[in-house]
């Protein structure tokens, strides 16, 4: 197995709601190895998303230690967080979370304006991306005016296009139909083995999870014993 | 700073994008704040222009005697003794054949109808000595001509026959029961005599039963210098304890407590509907937040800073404010700017105005509307840059 991309070191994540504080991890260990594709399912309630934010440096955990390519980033702060993110990962929703007013094209180029590209670089960068998704006639298009599967690959452009090491995805196909959801998972796989990229992905769709390396099941807290042995 | 910048103008460009997806509630903020602004200009407005009238009125060059503490004509009385012995007084103006040019006049207040609202109003009916057109100057009849002394003849001030109803050229009315004609209207560059109605002197004491005394006496004097003397003169004279004043002191002093009122009037009420405004902006900006919640929580996670979201939405704000105010700067003008208004003078009388709207007024207006924005926008903003990055993954 390769270098270990994230490692998660006896991670606590607890929700105070209230005066009740509610446990969602306790002690949670995990490895992630550099270039994985890893299907995360359970049930609803059962922490994916948390884990997925917890990973992407959105929320931070209780306690434990979460380190991301040998650097811990469990205890940084608001901003150096920021830079983590832009820098590291891309988050793919099951919403496809676009700006409506903005093209498919600017859409893409918003990660790029957290980079130090000059308007020609970052545009060459932006055409590179939705042709890798295969959507380079649809540049100027607004999301209202493309399908559902077609917003989702501008969100994956989106996402590629700073060339993280990172791709988190949360219920990436939720929202598609099946043959759709198909084209997506079979891009995410093709990201994955001939771009390198390290794939989280949630999902509680067996057929999804079928496209990954490996499936991983949390319930109450914990990741099943056959995924550990797997 | 070149990428903050950047990603401010983004953020900045796809709130004001998605505006027409808000477009009632920031369009009721526009309203509010413009009438805020509007409202305070229209008294601003108010002030500067009644100041400017009754500022305007008088001269350094005429002296006016008044009765001990009397304030104003209303309250005065001049018996006819001291009127004698004011025309000893040095310093005067004379006239070719040695007299010197002074007006023993009476001020009474008669009843008018006014052509807007149909109400009666006071107006000034002012008695003049027969050498009042060389005391005063820049007064000009502009239509028939001067009443003839002994008569029951009048001439108006433009802004009476313009505002009040029966004043016209020719007009026959009757005042304290007798029967008048006017003859001529004047002109006098727009100030506060434009609003009097002029007769003769000796002609009002019989029919107002004043006898021989009179309220005021204006002179001309050789130069503004002179008034010192002719107080002093006054002074040394156990019968002449009067107040002598320039006629432009006199005006500006009156002029000064009415406009104080109006301004005071204006800022208290504006800033009283600035509250409603604030609280109509505050309510836009706190909608224009939740409805961005997802996007800017997007944004987040992808890795931009709160800052962008912080500033992104101040300036949707301020520009919403800004809009209400030149839409109300505009409208005061509009609507405002150069009309007639009136207002009672420091007698009780009508003083008739007319607006007056100035960039550094419309500038007080702009600033009002800037801070209402400023103030809607912060707490909104502030929302916005704490935005949790978790709504990022709600369902819509
Ligand atoms: N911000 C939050 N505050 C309090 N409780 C939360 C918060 N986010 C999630 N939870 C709770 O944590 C648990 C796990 O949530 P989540 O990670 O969204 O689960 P999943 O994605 O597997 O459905 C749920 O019980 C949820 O109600
Ligand atoms: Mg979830």
């Amino acid at each position: 197995m390769s270098e270990p991309l994230i490692v998660l070191k006896a991670v606590t994540k607890r929700y105070t709601r209230g005066k009740q504080s509610v446990p969602i991890f306790e002690r949670l260990d995990m490895s992630i190895p550099t270039q994985d594709f890893v299907a995360v399912m359970g049930p609803s309630g059962s922490g994916k998303t948390t884990l997925l934010n917890l990973l992407g440096g959105i929320d931070k955990p209780s306690g434990g230690e979460i380190v991301f390519d040998k650097k811990r980033m469990d205890n940084l702060d608001e901003s150096k967080l920021a830079a983590f993110r832009a820098g590291n990962v891309g988050f793919i929703f099951q919403f496809y979370n676009l700006m409506p007013m903005l093209t498919a094209a600017q859409n893409v180029e918003l990660p790029l304006l957290l980079t130090k590209l000059g308007p020609k670089a970052r545009s060459e960068r932006v055409k590179t991306a939705l042709e890798i998704v295969g959507l380079s006639d649809r540049a100027r298009h607004k999301p209202s005016e493309l399908s559902g599967g077609q917003q989702q690959r501008v969100a994956i452009a989106r996402a590629i296009v700073s060339d993280p090491k990172l791709l988190l995805c949360d219920e990436p196909t939720g929202d598609l139909d099946r043959e759709t959801a198909g084209e997506i998972l079979s891009m995410l796989q093709t990201l994955n083995r001939d771009l390198g990229k390290t794939i989280v992905m949630v999902t509680h769709d067996p057929e999804a999870a079928r496209y990954a390396k490996r499936t991983l099941h949390l319930d109450k807290g914990h990741f099943s014993e056959k995924d550990l042995a797997a | 700073m070149g990428r903050t910048l950047t990603q401010i103008a983004a953020v900045t460009a796809m709130n004001l994008r998605s505006l027409p997806q808000r477009k009632w509630t920031s369009l009721a903020t526009v309203v509010a704040i413009a009438l805020v602004t509007g409202v305070l200009l229209a008294f601003l407005a108010m002030a500067n222009g009644f100041q400017a009238t009754v500022a305007g009125t008088g001269s350094n060059d005429v002296v006016i005697a008044l009765r001990k503490g009397s304030e104003s004509e209303i309250n005065s009385t001049l018996m006819r003794e001291q009127v004698l012995l004011l025309q000893e007084a040095p310093g005067l103006a004379k006239a070719a054949d040695g007299k010197p040019l002074l007006s023993p006049e009476l001020y009474v207040i008669v009843d008018g109808i006014k052509k807007s609202s149909g109400l009666k109003a006071n107006l000034p009916l002012r008695g003049l000595g027969p050498l009042a057109n060389e005391v005063r100057q820049g007064i000009r009849i502009v239509s028939g001509r001067m009443f003839q002394p002994g008569t029951n003849e009048l001439v108006v001030g433009r802004s009476v026959s313009k505002q009040f109803r029966g004043f016209e050229l020719g007009a026959k009315m009757r005042l304290a029961s007798q029967n008048w004609v006017v003859v001529g209207e004047f002109d006098a560059g727009g100030n506060v005599f434009e609003s009097e109605i002029w007769a003769d002197v000796s002609v009002l004491q019989g029919l107002y039963q004043r006898g021989s005394t009179v309220q005021t006496v204006r002179a001309r004097m050789n130069d503004p210098a002179s008034l010192e003397k002719i107080r002093a003169f006054s002074e040394a004279d156990p019968r002449l304890k009067l107040d002598i004043k320039a006629e432009k002191e006199f005006y500006s002093g009156q002029s000064r407590n009415i406009g104080d009122l109006i301004l005071y009037l204006g800022w208290p009420l504006a800033i009283a509907m600035s509250f409603g405004a604030l609280a109509g902006a505050l309510n836009t900006m706190f909608a224009s937040v939740d409805a961005r919640a997802r996007e800017i929580a997007t944004l987040r996670a992808i890795g931009f800073r709160g800052t962008p979201a912080f500033i992104g939405t101040m300036i949707e704000s301020i520009i919403l404010a800004g809009i209400g105010g030149v839409v109300g700067s505009l409208g005061t003008y509009l609507l405002f700017d150069g009309i007639s208004a009136a207002t009672l003078g420091s007698n009780f009388t009508q003083v008739v105005f007319s607006l007056k709207l100035s960039w550094s007024l419309v500038l007080q207006g702009l600033i009002l509307s800037l801070v209402i924005g400023f103030a809607g926008g912060v707490f909104p903003a502030w929302r916005a840059a704490r935005m949790p990055l978790l709504a990022a993954f709600k369902e819509q």
